[in-house]
């Protein structure tokens, strides 16, 4: 059982400051939906809306399409996973898993029956009266989850709770919980600041800055086609490039920077008039260095200043003419011996590969 | 041996100065203050009650009679038993028991609004507000008490003047007067321990136990009092040790028809010159209230660490 959750006009505000601010969503029964921002950003708030640890100050939070306005965290269809997990260390593993059935007055069979079959679906049979401390980083988050699904909330609300965990494991357990959530069928909604965790787990997602909502969509398309400067810089990588329109071709806007002209996509809801202050992004991997034959809409010249490895990519940082900066990455596969620190070389992207969106500040101001 | 002890850990890690003042003001702590004097008071228990020049004479000689004397009175009593003495004694343990019961009751939910609920200015206030009145002497407070509560004290002159009663109520002679200054005494040293237990559990636990579903009473029983068992001990054994132990309190807020155990031992003391009578009536005080804290802890499966964890 899934339900729809839905925040209308939301805000919540703490004295004179908006943590939320006029928020309007809806997220779907059986979802999986991240809110993605920066810390600060009034992700956390939201889901202490929902989840009935904090009243909106405006607007309501409808589950179901159940006004939820005045009903408790106890009373709602709601369970939550703390960052922090709040695993209760004075219990078993059992019982904290059928802590939900003990408040309910379910009997102790019954609770060793529902909590055996929890162990099973986190692939923890027979653990279930190991004391939580025994357990490992990855165990305890997967009985956090059990313990949440053990009444069979119609959402289930995750507060970071990967933050934790060291980088092997947090992506193995981004397999697990789309898969659990797969499984249960029911609506995830998913907060972190962590874009990767969102991209990889998520049906949609939605941007969040300084307590408004920036961009909601799905994952490649929020990619592909941010709808602020915010999102393009926070959502992924991505070089900006400044100035200003002198051309409107179809869906595309030629830009005017101090390094040259180029080519960009506009978004259908962001259109652009001559003369605007803009600014065109073209993400590190769309940048390429031309092989004989290519052919791209832009080209840029650039000074090679420095180069990280990363294992599966390979860094590049440049400069421009004006002293702008550009990063781009190339495949480890391909050989690159021939680009050192010091040499000029030209680099080519796809209009259709770079965004023009009027000047707003980015994420990494 | 001086080589020997310098090269200790614990000299090494503290340095020799202060390694020293450790170990001599704890030697004398326990030496000096805790074991000299209750030995000596054990041993006076045992003997016959002398004058100071008899002592180490015929007279004085190693004897069970005081204790005999708590259980089965003097040599010439009528009664099988000493039911006086007795009485007043586990009068003492019993209303000891309810005071530390009273306090615990009255404390746990403050100390859970200052710790939990309160934001931290309120908490602070709250917190000094406990404090102050406790810079003021017990002997005082248990004065200011009886100001309150005399027949023709503050309350009652309060009550009968608005008409509410016709006649006082006798707080005093109905101990209700030193039942409340009990509590009132050794209120502190319950509401800290209890405070620093409650407050060191994290907040995601109480929002978890009610985010699944648990009433506010439930997640108190389950999640909160559990936490805060060791505080919880160790209040109470401070407050049931101190309290049947009390002597101020009782000597100035008892009626005069009862006594409190500790005013029994008081008055072999001083007033009967019997120091081993009343030696031997200390020890019993203290090896009784002891195997009784000793028995809830076991009942309430608390270990002795966990108190001063």
């Amino acid at each position: 059982m899934s339900a729809d959750v839905e925040l209308s006009d939301v805000s919540v505000t703490f004295g004179s400051f908006y943590a939320a601010k006029n928020v309007n969503v809806k997220v779907n029964g059986g979802e999986f939906f991240s809110f993605l921002g920066p810390s600060g950003c009034g992700k956390t708030t939201l889901l202490r809306a929902i989840s009935g640890f904090q009243e909106p100050s405006e607007g309501k939070v409808l589950i179901d399409n159940k006004d939820m306005s005045g009903i408790g965290p106890n009373k709602r269809p709601t369970a939550l996973i703390f960052q922090n997990l709040a695993l209760f260390p004075l219990m078993s593993v059992s019982e904290n898993i059928a802590f939900s059935l003990e408040v309910r007055g379910v009997s102790k069979e019954e609770r060793k029956k529902r909590a055996d079959e929890l162990l099973e679906l986190i692939a923890l049979e027979g653990q279930g009266d190991k004391k939580v401390h025994q357990l490992s980083g990855g165990q305890k988050q997967r009985v956090a989850i059990a313990r949440a699904l053990a009444v069979e909330p119609k959402v289930l609300l995750l507060d970071e709770p990967l933050s934790a965990l060291d980088l092997k494991l947090r992506q193995r357990m981004r397999t697990e919980l789309r898969e659990i959530q797969k499984r249960v069928n029911i609506t995830f909604i998913y907060i972190t600041h962590d874009q990767g965790e969102a991209l990889t787990m998520s049906d949609r997602i939605a941007v969040m800055n300084e307590g408004e909502l920036e961009q909601i969509g799905k994952c490649d398309e929020v990619y592909n086609n941010p709808l602020t400067p915010f999102v393009a810089t926070f959502v992924g990588e991505n070089n900006p490039l400044y100035g200003k329109v002198t051309g409107i071709e179809g869906d595309k806007a030629r830009i005017e920077t101090a390094d040259g002209q180029y080519l960009a996509t506009m978004n259908e809801s962001k259109k652009l008039n001559i003369g605007d202050e803009s600014i065109a992004f073209v993400r590190p991997e769309s940048l390429f260095i031309p092989r004989d034959g290519d052919n791209f809409d832009n080209k840029i010249d650039v000074n090679i200043e420095s180069f990280e490895f990363e294992g599966n990519l390979k860094n590049f940082y440049a400069s421009l003419k004006s002293g702008a900066k550009i990063k781009f990455s190339v495949p480890n596969a391909i050989d690159t011996s021939s680009i050192t620190s010091g040499s000029s070389i030209v680099l080519g992207f796809e209009s259709s590969k770079s965004v023009i969106l009027p000047k707003a500040s980015l994420a990494i101001d | 041996m001086n080589n020997f002890l310098f090269t200790q850990p614990f000299f090494k890690k503290n340095g020799k100065a202060v390694a020293i003042y450790f170990l001599v003001a704890i030697i004398f702590w326990f030496v000096f203050l805790v074991i000299i004097p209750q030995f000596y008071m054990l041993d006076l228990s045992f003997r016959t009650n002398v004058p100071p020049l008899a002592r180490g004479g015929p007279e004085d000689y190693y004897t069970f009679e005081h204790y005999s004397h708590f259980i089965f009175g003097s040599k010439t009593a009528t009664d099988a038993f000493n039911f006086v003495d007795l009485g007043v004694f586990g009068r003492t343990i019993f209303v000891s028991m309810l005071v530390t019961i009273a306090n615990l009751l009255f404390c746990y939910p403050i100390a859970f609004y200052i710790a939990k609920i309160a934001n931290p200015s309120t908490a602070r206030l709250l917190i000094v507000s406990l404090i102050i009145p406790f810079w003021i002497n017990e002997l005082l407070r248990s004065f200011a008490l009886r100001i309150l509560f005399a027949n023709e004290g503050v309350i009652n002159n309060f009550l009968t003047g608005v008409g509410i009663l016709d006649q006082g109520i006798l707080f005093i002679t109905y101990d209700i007067g030193l039942y409340t200054g009990l509590i009132y005494a050794y209120i502190l040293l319950m509401m800290f321990p209890l405070y620093n237990a409650i407050e060191s559990l994290d907040i995601n636990q109480i929002e978890a136990a009610k985010d699944l579903g648990s009433s506010s009473f439930r997640t108190h029983w389950r999640i909160v009092i559990p936490h805060a068992k060791p505080g919880i001990v160790s209040g109470c054994t401070m407050v049931f040790m101190l309290t049947v132990g009390a002597l101020a309190t009782p000597v100035v807020l008892s009626s005069p028809n009862t006594l409190w155990f500790p005013q029994l031992i008081y008055q072999w003391f001083n007033m009967n010159d019997n120091w081993s009578r009343g030696s031997a009536y200390s020890i019993i005080l203290l090896i009784v209230s002891v195997i009784f804290v000793l028995t809830m802890m076991r009942i309430f499966k608390v270990r002795i660490g966990e108190i001063i964890r």
